[in-house]
């Protein structure tokens, strides 16, 4: 797997002004590494996040999936993109209300060219994978949080993907069930899952391998998350906070 | 193989979607259900009128010509009508010269008092005919003998009369030996007829006594009668020929020259019931353009609840093209949930009238009693359930189809 992009410009209209949301990114993302793509709000994140999900193509430049040029696709090319190479992983899950835990993996098959005999197979294995092989047949709204995001998960992983493109993953959850979620993440990654994830929490952005920082549409730092200055001054003062609230406690 | 399947699920999810808002649809699919209920009702009624006047009308005769003689507009007052009756020679000339008549039969009507030793009655329909004429009405002579030829040539004073006249001059034995006066002449009754049902249905309400006498001795009854030829055709569909045929033959027979008008007319049968299938495909056609209007209607409900079910669903499609649904597949999709919802509305409709048409047919005094709706008319109106579905979906699904994913996933 790899994922390089180069020079990716994103110019949005409004009335008359022309608003750049990203102004020159080069990236590159090996296979099997553990990402997390961190910024402000209008640091451009959410319009990278979207071009490296085939939701949207750029202005200019170029982004190369696989050795595919997808800057270059129409869209119904880019849909089976999405469908094949691409897993979404959505804040507020978007599991279908009306459907079972089981069908709403099975979505994204209905849309492949592959699978069609083993579909309802191929979903269960997804379900179990993520811890909710006796969930199968509940609907979201007999699940808990925690749960729907794990369905979420099953269904972005269901068409075996480069990528899994998770958009605040942990943002409608509680600190316990993210961490879950995160541990979940971390499996994934250990089984050689390239993980995308966008994030605007410092501590969740610490699970990833390597974090990615933009402001004003450009890439501001790029480094290992051991070696990222604000995430190490980050932990730091986190741990500091901590030893105080110890101290006080006590 | 992808794309059957796929049709397969949207149906499902069509009708699930229709399971989870049971009322919401059911009050979409009025219009539609209203509309083909009516419709199929309409074309089940007219079929089974239709059915039972076509039928009274062939076994009345397809094959039949009724000639009669007439003084043409023109020659009123100078020609007289003793000159244009038809006269027993035209008759054999008629007879001899037509290929396509298989064989004919004089007759000529009068009313008479009607005696019997027990009852009288007055105004009673006398028929004079030919021994053809039997054969030519197909009627059924259900006890003793027809009236024969001899009967006619020694202007014999025997009669048929039909079944409901025995009941009614209150004769015993089937009245066959009895005898009966004919303004106080006295006939023998050789024969019973059946009464034919025709008479009943087209709003006389009774059937009536009726007297049959050979065609000759009812010139013993009035000095002057209107004499009619009844033919008979060799196939209905020699109607225009035969027509063509019997003109010339009378023409030359009554030396008409070139220009003056026929002094005899006919009416063929076959064309009356040409007018009747006519008239039921035109009564068909005026209830097809009504409902048409209101499928219409219920079309526009349709359109109108798919709008409201896409923007409902915005998220969804965003999901569904995030995951990879092709803006073609998502058409697709929303096209088939507004079939589905027409069809199944259709279906509703169908079974709405098949009850109606059980309950109506099984009511008491139903004159028609074998109404059915057609499977032309089945498969009609579902597909046009399916062409409503198609054209009003259209536009919804264009909507759907054509979302942007990154806004419609932004969609509150």
């Amino acid at each position: 797997m790899t994922l390089r992009v180069k020079g990716l410009r994103k110019i949005y209209r409004m009335g008359n002004e022309r608003v750049h949301a990203l102004a020159g990114v080069d990236l590159e993302i090996a296979g099997n590494e553990f990402v997390a793509i961190m910024g402000a709000s209008g640091s451009g994140k959410s319009t990278l996040m979207n071009i490296l999900g085939c939701l949207d193509r750029p202005t200019a430049g170029a982004y190369e999936l696989n050795d595919r040029p997808t800057h270059k696709m129409r869209s119904g090319l880019l849909a089976q993109i999405r469908n094949e190479e691409i897993g979404f992983v959505f804040q507020s899950f978007e599991l279908l209300p009306r459907a079972s835990a089981l069908k709403n993996v099975q979505l994204p098959l209905q849309y492949s060219r592959h699978y069609f005999t083993s579909s309802r197979s191929r979903a269960k294995m997804a379900l179990e994978r993520v811890g909710l092989g006796d969930r199968m047949g509940h609907k979201p709204n007999q699940m808990s949080g925690g749960q729907r995001q794990r369905v979420a998960i099953a269904r972005a992983l269901v068409n075996r993907p480069s990528i899994l493109l998770a958009d605040e993953p942990t943002g409608n959850l509680d600190s316990s069930t993210s961490n879950d979620i995160l541990k979940l993440f971390h499996e994934l990654h250990d089984e050689g899952q390239t993980i995308i994830m966008v994030t605007h929490e410092e501590d969740v952005a610490g699970h990833a391998d390597r974090i990615i920082r933009l402001r004003d549409g450009k890439v501001m730092s790029d480094c290992s998350t051991s070696d990222d200055p604000i995430h190490r001054a980050y932990m730091q003062r986190a741990a500091e906070v901590m030893a105080h609230r110890a101290e006080a406690g006590t | 193989m992808i794309f059957i399947r796929l049709l397969f699920q949207t149906v499902f999810f069509a009708l699930a979607q229709l399971h989870a808002n049971k009322i919401r649809s059911a009050l979409t699919m009025l219009g539609i259900v209203i509309g083909v209920g009516s419709i199929t009702l309409v074309i089940a009624a007219v079929g089974g009128l239709n059915n039972l006047v076509l039928s009274e009308f062939e076994s009345f005769g397809a094959r039949k010509i009724e000639i009669w003689g007439t003084v043409p507009e023109s020659r009123r007052g100078t020609m007289s009508w003793d000159d244009a009756k038809l006269k027993r020679d035209e008759a054999d000339v008629l007879r001899e010269h037509c290929d396509t008549i298989e064989t004919l039969a004089m007759h000529t009507n009068l009313n008479a008092r009607v005696r019997s030793e027990r009852r009288s009655l007055s105004g009673v329909t006398v028929i004079g005919h030919e021994p053809e004429w039997i054969f030519v009405n197909d009627r059924e002579v259900i006890h003793g003998r027809p009236l024969k030829k001899v009967d006619g040539y020694e202007q014999l004073q025997v009669c048929l009369i039909n079944d409901f006249a025995i009941d009614e001059l209150l004769l015993d034995n089937n009245g066959i030996g009895e005898y009966i006066y004919i303004d106080e002449r006295r006939f023998m009754v050789v024969g019973v007829l059946k009464t034919s049902q025709l008479g009943a249905m087209f709003g006389a309400d009774t059937a009536r006594s009726e007297v049959y006498v050979p065609y000759q001795t009812a010139y013993k009854l009035r000095n002057w009668l209107w004499p009619q030829v009844t033919a008979m055709m060799t196939s209905p569909d020699v109607s225009e020929e035969a027509k063509q045929e019997i003109r010339f033959v009378l023409r030359k027979h009554r030396q008409l020259k070139p220009g003056e008008e026929d002094t005899f007319d006919m009416f063929v049968f076959e064309q009356f019931i040409e007018q009747m299938r006519g008239l039921a495909a035109s009564l068909t056609t005026i209830a097809g353009v009504l409902v048409g209007i209101s499928m219409v209607v219920g079309g526009v409900g349709i359109m109108n609840i798919m709008l409201v079910s896409v923007s409902e669903r915005t998220r969804e499609i965003g999901l569904r093209k995030a995951v990879g649904a092709k803006p073609g597949v998502i058409l697709l999709q929303f096209l088939v949930e507004a079939m589905t919802l027409c069809v199944v509305g259709g279906v509703i409709g169908l079974t709405f009238s098949q009850s109606i048409i059980v309950i109506a047919t099984s009511l008491e005094g139903m004159p028609i009693k074998e109404m059915e709706i057609p499977p032309w008319a089945i498969i009609l109106s579902l597909a046009f359930c399916a062409a409503v579905g198609v054209l009003f979906g259209m536009w919804p699904a264009v909507k759907a189809a054509s979302l942007d994913p990154i806004e419609a996933l932004r969609h509150e």
